[in-house]
């Protein structure tokens, strides 16, 4: 590394051909590394020191940071703003933009001056409707939908227009996400959507937390038969249960969350639920990464965040690799003695 | 509870389609097949006619053809004017009865008996859809990525739409 790296750590990577973005993620998958990404929880605060705190405990154990766009429908710290503050200390967040809360006009402005702050990776999604958050009197807006939105940041990025056709004269170099869920019902239908999701843009995807691993080997199958690992890396979404009763809460009101039974009564019967649910957590990460086209986990451990790291090292996804840290030294005179 | 107001059928509201028991919807949607004959019938027919409504105007047609359309399409389908119909590309089932208004597949809280995560008490609009449309002749059109809706064609006709680029396409056709 060259002294002068040091003066601006979000710099983007150099560009590389085939590439969509200069961010670290992309590259760390397309080098066919096992990538990981955590979901940060953004706080309810204006104080940019939260965002960098909740984001240190994930330093140098993950390729990417998701930035939520009021998930569940509650009202946080936004996904712009969040990735503003990360990418000014050099970390490689994934924007999420939910079509709950912004029209086409909105999310378009979004995203440019998201790419203007030196954000990656844009994830797409619908959104919880309104009614699963803390204010189900809010009006939904659910202008485009997520696969809408993906076709319309493509063409932001490959064909530097807005939808309207309007030119954008510097392009939106992002790397496209989506979501998927292997767990909810239409089961035949969903790696059909999955294809639909590529065909409109997606270059990965992260999917809702697994909890049933022979589901998701499953449903692997049918996505290997049609060939669609091969044109899109599959991140897995996984996370710590906290305990029986967190489960049984979660399957009644989060929607699109699957958890077995013998999850849940594995839970049930240990003596200490959260050391429990983070081995279970573990141990479906190991079984994940052994399936072909996996291409990385993304662990949501909500407000468990300080077990993150843990559960990363002590599944060994890694390998001994250790994605980007932020370098702690005071002063640019001491990150370059480092450096050299 | 739901917000009825954002998401009401033409001709309906969200009380009232709750309160039925029977709604002409689900019906429509297990009976696919037959409606996407009796659609392209229609749809030749529409276009047959295509030198009527030139004559008469496009414009000035619409103005009858949109009650028409409503009423029939609001008791079949609890359609929604969304005035670009994709319903023989979503298995007969409107997508715009989905409460996020997706016109792409299913999102990912549908619950594991297969209803909406918004309305707990109805079934997911493309879980029927998928199910409609694996009957359907040209049921793979569901893989086929939609457009945004645009907003400025609500409460417009969609089959003189149809109609009218059709018999575009066919004079671009027979003209070169």
């Amino acid at each position: 590394m060259k002294d002068h790296e040091f003066a601006d750590p979000g710099d983007p990577l150099p560009e590389l051909p085939g590439h969509s973005s200069r961010g670290r993620l992309e590259r760390v998958l397309r080098a066919g590394q096992f990538a990981v990404t955590a979901e940060l929880n953004p706080p309810d605060s204006a104080d940019p020191n939260e965002v960098l705190e909740r984001a240190r405990v994930f330093d140098g154990w993950v390729d990417a940071i998701n930035a939520t766009d009021g998930s569940g429908a509650n009202c946080h710290m936004s996904s712009v703003g969040i990735c503003a503050l990360l990418t000014r200390v050099g970390y490689a967040p994934v924007m999420q933009i939910s079509c709950r809360d912004h029209n086409r006009i909105a999310i378009q402005g979004n995203v440019l001056g998201a790419a203007a702050m030196g954000v990656g990776n844009i994830l797409c999604l619908t959104g919880d409707g309104v009614q699963a958050g803390d204010q189900p009197e809010a009006k939904p807006v659910f202008d485009l939908d997520c696969m809408s939105l993906l076709e319309t940041v493509r063409v932001m990025r490959d064909d530097s227009r807005f939808l309207s056709g309007r030119k954008i004269t510097a392009p939106p170099r992002v790397f496209l996400g989506a979501a998927a869920n292997p767990f909810a019902p239409p089961h035949e239908f969903r790696p059909l959507r999955l294809a639909k999701k590529i065909a409109a843009g997606a270059q990965f995807v992260q999917t809702q937390y697994c909890f049933d691993v022979p589901m998701l080997e499953h449903y692997m199958t049918r996505v290997r038969d049609l060939g669609l690992h091969e044109k899109c890396f599959i991140i897995v979404g996984v996370g710590p249960l906290r305990s029986a009763a967190a489960a049984r809460w979660i399957v009644t009101h989060v929607p699109g969350i699957h958890i077995p039974p013998a999850v849940i009564s594995r839970l049930q019967g240990a003596a200490d639920p959260v050391r429990e649910g983070k081995q279970l957590c573990i141990e479906i990460i190991q079984q994940v990464r052994e399936i072909p086209g996996v291409s990385g986990i993304h662990v949501m451990a909500y407000r468990q965040e300080e077990m993150v790291a843990d559960i990363i090292h002590r599944s060994g996804v890694l390998k001994g690799r250790q994605p980007w840290k932020k370098l702690r030294t005071e002063t640019f005179e001491q990150a370059a003695a480092v450096a050299r | 509870m739901p917000v009825p107001a954002a998401y009401e059928p033409a001709g309906t509201t969200y009380v009232r389609r709750r309160r039925s028991r029977f709604t002409v919807r689900h019906w429509a949607m297990r009976h696919s097949r037959s409606l996407e004959t009796l659609y392209r019938v229609f749809a030749g027919t529409l276009l047959h006619l295509h030198p009527v409504w030139k004559a008469i105007g496009y414009g000035r047609a619409e103005k009858s053809m949109v009650p028409v359309e409503r009423a029939f399409k609001s008791f079949m389908f609890d359609c929604r004017m969304c005035g670009q119909c994709v319903l023989t590309s979503t298995g007969m089932a409107c997508p715009m009865n989905c409460p996020k208004g997706l016109r792409n597949g299913p999102c990912g809280g549908v619950r594991a008996d297969g209803h909406c995560e918004i309305e707990p008490e109805m079934p997911c609009v493309w879980v029927e859809a998928w199910k409609g449309s694996r009957t359907m002749v040209q049921g793979d059109l569901i893989n086929v990525v939609q457009k945004p809706v645009d907003h400025s064609l609500r409460g417009t006709s969609s089959w003189l739409r149809v109609t009218s680029q059709a018999a575009a396409e066919r004079e671009a056709v027979d003209k070169p």
